[in-house]
């Protein structure tokens, strides 16, 4: 079967300058040979750290850059030479603040949209009324988008993006920002969008997301896929570690460097929470480090501690660090 | 039938998000009050012919400096929100999405050109008495589509270079100048002339005098109506290549 979605060798490289009197041209390149093929009605999910290429690969799908070199086609349809005829097929739907015009309500923004994405007139009305249903914001509509929440006004993007019924829809990191409620209420919509038939391409970097989302992923880091299968799949990396959580305080990147020194350490990842920084340390099963940790931090200030099963989070920090060795 | 009812639509939708800036409409009023005080004061020794000529220059400078200035900012307001991409992202041609927002941007010149022409009238008694009405009716939508149609041209050069805005506000004054806004063509050294040929705003500005002041406007609205045309045509034929080479340049998404 033809997949909906085929990437192949993408390439694509900035061009930056610095200096004022000599300026000097340089090259970066943000996504180095990405491939992958993406069948019809699956979620897959494109997982990555800030600046790891996930954004500059979903804008070429979606014809807003060239690619460098490579290929992609979405439906069959080349997105550099037909990229007005894949522009009608996709949805794309961004994540952030930014995307819609404030001063008007949600209502006059979905209304221009529709006419952009050639909408029959006399079906607008009742796909718009339908959209806002199934969002969650019927009865607010007629309201100015500058009074939204960023939780509204992120179901508004998923609502344009879906105005013309695309068969095919890109989310860039569409929850984030959004509070934990509103996230897992956008998260229902995603998996409807499969449920209603549609192919998605999802970026995240939140892994629980992309774990109970999505039927496959690939991980991206410093523009290269390093990994791609199911979730399962993925977490069978991991199958053989433990992980160790400690809650610390202060505690320093010196510290942190030498517990990834430590013997028997596959990893340490740092999550920042509020006042707490939660260390997980990845380790080979069956080997106890819990005492040799805490005793490696001796005078940073301690709070929980718990061993656990590894997630898909932990496969994910593995195949990152992995990467940036 | 689509495409005239995306621009007309596309119309009323960036216009009507101009003109809920209360603040943004005190500023189009006021701003051009003071140009146009200092228009009557030139010419108040004059008679009143003379300062009904220069109460539609100063209307018509309203209208040029709301489109010129705002061109690049609307675009740059774009670029900020994030929605640029997203028009480029959609699949109708993009001048049918660029043309009505600076049409809209023109139209909101409407209110400086209504605000100068009371202020003459209130103040400084100017009569607004038009010998043609029909030209005149029809000579302000012609030069306020076609300047915005102007708009149109620079908006297409923004969408690749982001600080193109700037040739927008450089161009204010020197238009107001050589178009004969306040003062007639004929002093300015004759190499200034065919620059001023090609410049829609001349010929809507005569247009209108013409109108009001008597005379024959209707060659000098059909020009201003061709060049508006040929400026679309321009950008229409540019677009699409400066589209391209804003997705090669990566330059949509900068701000």
């Amino acid at each position: 079967m033809t997949p909906v979605v085929e990437a192949q060798e993408l390439r694509r490289t900035y061009r930056t300058t610095t200096g004022i009197t000599r300026r000097r041209a340089i090259d970066i390149e943000a996504v180095r040979g990405v491939s992958f093929e993406i069948a019809e009605g699956e979620l897959f999910g494109l997982l990555g750290p800030n600046g790891a290429g996930k954004t500059t690969t979903i804008k070429m799908l979606i014809t807003l850059l060239i690619p460098t070199s490579g290929t992609a086609r979405v439906l069959g349809l080349d997105v550099v030479k037909d990229a007005r005829e894949v522009r009608k097929r996709i949805g794309y739907v961004f994540g952030g603040e930014r995307g819609l015009y404030e001063r008007l309500s949600a209502y006059d923004n979905l209304r221009y949209f529709a006419e952009l994405y050639a909408v029959p007139p006399r079906e607008q009305r009742t796909r718009i009324d339908s959209l806002l249903e199934l969002v969650g914001l019927k009865g607010r509509e007629k309201e100015r988008v500058e009074g939204y929440s960023r939780g509204m006004r992120q179901r508004l993007h998923i609502a344009r993006g879906l105005l013309h019924d695309p068969p095919v829809i890109f989310l860039d990191e569409p929850t984030i920002g959004v509070d934990p409620v509103g996230a897992r209420e956008l998260r229902a919509t995603i998996a409807s969008l499969t449920e209603a038939g549609k192919t998605v391409l999802l970026t995240t970097h939140y892994m629980f997301e992309a774990d109970s989302l999505c039927d496959r992923v690939a991980v991206i880091s410093k523009g290269e896929i390093v990994a791609e299968g199911t979730p399962q799949n993925l977490k069978s990396i991991v199958a053989d570690k433990t992980v160790v959580e400690i809650e610390t305080f202060g505690i320093s990147d010196e510290t942190v460097e030498r517990l990834r020194q430590a013997p028997g350490v596959a990893s340490v990842s740092v999550e920042e929470r509020e006042q707490a920084q939660v260390l997980h340390v990845q380790s080979a099963k069956g080997l106890e480090l819990t005492q040799s940790l805490l005793g490696m931090l001796d005078g940073v200030a301690i709070g929980r501690v718990a061993a656990r099963e590894p997630t898909l989070e932990d496969a994910y920090v593995a195949l990152v660090d992995a990467g940036l060795g | 039938m689509r495409n005239a009812r995306l621009l007309g639509l596309g119309f009323l939708f960036h216009f009507k998000m101009l003109s809920r800036s209360g603040f943004n409409g005190l500023l189009a009023i006021v701003y051009p009050l003071f140009f146009a005080t200092v228009a009557f004061f030139l010419f108040r020794e004059g008679s009143p012919h003379a300062l009904l000529y220069a109460s539609l220059g100063a209307s018509v400078m309203g209208v040029w400096s709301a489109t010129s200035t705002s061109a690049g900012s609307a675009l740059q307001r774009e670029r900020w929100h994030g929605t640029l991409e997203l028009l480029v992202a959609a699949p109708t041609h993009f001048s049918l999405v660029m043309l009505p927002i600076t049409i809209a941007m023109s139209a909101v010149g409407i209110y400086s050109m209504a605000a100068t022409l009371i202020w003459g009238r209130v103040l400084f008694g100017i009569d607004l008495h038009i010998a043609h009405p029909v030209s005149f009716v029809l000579a302000i939508p012609v030069t306020v589509i076609s300047i915005g149609m102007f708009g149109f041209l620079i908006a297409v050069a923004f969408v690749r270079y982001r600080t193109a805005w700037a040739l927008g506000n450089l161009l204010e004054y020197p238009v107001w100048l050589i178009c004969g806004f306040l003062v007639p063509l004929t002093l300015f050294p004759s190499w200034v002339q065919p620059i001023s040929w090609i410049l829609a705003p001349t010929w809507g500005m005569r247009g209108i005098r013409q109108s009001a002041l008597g005379g024959t406007p209707i060659p000098d609205i059909a020009i201003c109506a061709g060049l508006g045309l040929a400026y679309t045509a321009i950008g229409v034929l540019l677009v699409d290549h400066l589209l391209r080479s804003a997705r090669e340049n990566a330059t949509l998404a900068l701000t």
